[in-house]
């Protein structure tokens, strides 16, 4: 068996391996996208004292699978006058990139699909890509509403992009280098060496930038439903309108897994060394733990906060969180400089 | 060296094929009748006035032009902060610089109602 496995050549060895992981990690990611919006309801509803979908299958559990054999059977509706090119591919921009930037994500030491060195820029170039979606969606529909909504959240989703670009600067610089698993294995230790504490401003930076970059509430202005319907996607229906659904879930498991990577030290255990015991094992059960608590958080967001106003979003990416990301990149450095333990190793 | 690469190349190839079969599945299972009204641009029931493709406010360009100002500053950050420790102080000093002219213009455009949304 192994002698066969080596007699093919190492290139085709390769794409069957990242082939078979792929398929691994995009099951359980698919299969976590359609519970994610299970759970959204489920948490909505007993956060507003309700139930939640509990009819179809034991409390409620089909019903992702229901909604999804539902928008299956439906007609896809191109508009009058719509760029048909434009409308179909726009989707597939939005979800592709939800996907394809988990090929860098490091689950363990030696769980990984591929372990390159420009990761963290291939992730900041496939997010941005997720802007080209909602952008071609709203003006390919030929549709006032879609138009606005699209052009919203261009506006939005490119000013918030700079806030979280400027947050991961803080991380490559206290790691000095963009390979994902070496900016975790950077921060080996526990809760206190992970990169949250010293880059607290630019934690919480990245983390409501994440949020907006995914236009979920309270950031949402661009679905803004009492006044521009459902923003850049109304003209969609059917399994068209299902897969920028899922692109929307898909980027929020995704920035939730960056954060956990990037700032709350990935696989380690926040009781890493201190021996405890199994407590203080690392392992892939403490990376998903940090995951469900961002998507968490996401939720109890949407439950919590009113809707910002649009000029107050802006005001809030331009005037308070670039100076907030620019004036904390300068006290890292001095940071860096002297060496502020346990993180920095100091430059004198 | 670029092998390291080949899975980026698969996954990224799979990843279409994920997003585009549920198009290919809706369009073949669901119905298609299409006709005027269903086509029609929604516009809450009333019949479409005009085109949509209209004129919209000139801020949405200026966004997207301090966009690339800042996604330039921050395409220039990168390396330097991937070699901030071969660099030292002087990489350190010079970085400052950089920072600090583009902390002028940044308090310019503020100054300036670039960033006002009335």
């Amino acid at each position: 068996m192994e002698a066969l496995w080596q007699s093919i050549p190492e290139s085709i060895r390769l794409i069957t391996l990242s082939l078979m992981k792929f398929g691994l990690v995009l099951s359980v990611l698919l299969l976590a996208v359609a519970y994610m919006t299970y759970a959204e309801r489920k948490v909505l509803g007993w956060m507003q004292l309700r139930f939640g979908p509990n009819r179809v299958g034991y409390r409620g559990l089909l019903q992702p699978i229901a909604d999804g054999l539902k928008l299956l059977a439906k007609e896809l509706i191109f508009p009058e006058k719509s760029d048909r090119f434009l409308f179909i591919i726009a989707p597939v921009l939005s979800f592709v990139p939800a996907l394809a930037a988990w090929v860098i994500m490091p689950f363990g030491e030696n769980m990984y699909i591929a372990d390159i060195d420009a990761g963290l820029l291939f992730v900041l170039a496939l997010t941005s890509f997720a802007v080209y979606g909602v952008l071609l969606a709203g003006w390919s529909s030929n549709s006032k509403y879609a138009l606005l909504g699209a052009l919203r959240a261009g506006a939005q989703m490119v000013a918030y992009e700079i806030a979280m670009g400027f947050a991961l600067v803080g991380v490559v610089m206290a790691a000095g280098s963009l390979n994902m698993k070496d900016i975790v294995l950077a921060q080996e230790g526990n809760l206190l060496h992970w990169y949250w504490l010293p880059m607290l401003p630019l934690f919480i930076v990245y983390w409501i930038s994440g949020i907006a970059e995914t236009n979920r509430t309270p950031f949402d202005v661009v679905e803004g439903e009492s006044e521009i319907v459902a923003g850049f996607h109304v003209e969609y229906s059917g399994m068209m309108f299902a897969v920028f659904f899922l692109a929307e879930y898909a980027n929020m498991i995704l920035i939730s897994a960056l954060i956990s990577t990037l700032f709350l030290g990935g696989w380690y255990s926040p009781f890493h060394g201190m021996g405890l015991g199994l407590l203080s094992a690392s392992g892939l059960h403490w990376w998903m733990l940090k995951v469900t608590f961002f998507l968490f958080v996401y939720l109890w967001s949407r439950a919590t906060f009113p809707r910002f106003r649009y000029d107050q979003i802006m005001r809030l990416g331009w005037k308070a969180f670039l100076p907030v990301t620019i004036v904390w990149l300068t006290v890292e450095s001095i940071a860096i400089i002297f060496g502020l333990g346990p993180w920095f190793e100091g430059l004198i | 060296m670029l092998q390291g690469y080949i899975p980026v190349l698969v996954v990224l190839m799979v990843a279409s094929v994920v997003a585009v079969a549920p198009l290919v599945l809706g369009y073949l299972i669901g119905p298609r009748h299409p006709d005027k009204e269903k086509r029609s641009p929604y516009e809450c029931g009333f019949d479409p006035f005009e085109d949509a493709r209209l004129r919209f406010d000139v801020r949405y360009y200026l966004v997207a032009i301090l966009f690339i100002i800042f996604d330039l500053e921050i395409a220039f950050l990168f390396p330097w902060a991937v070699a901030l420790e071969d660099l030292g102080l002087a990489g350190m000093a010079v970085m400052g610089v950089f920072l600090a002219i583009l902390v002028i213009g940044f308090v310019y455009e503020w100054r300036k109602g670039a960033l006002e949304w009335e």
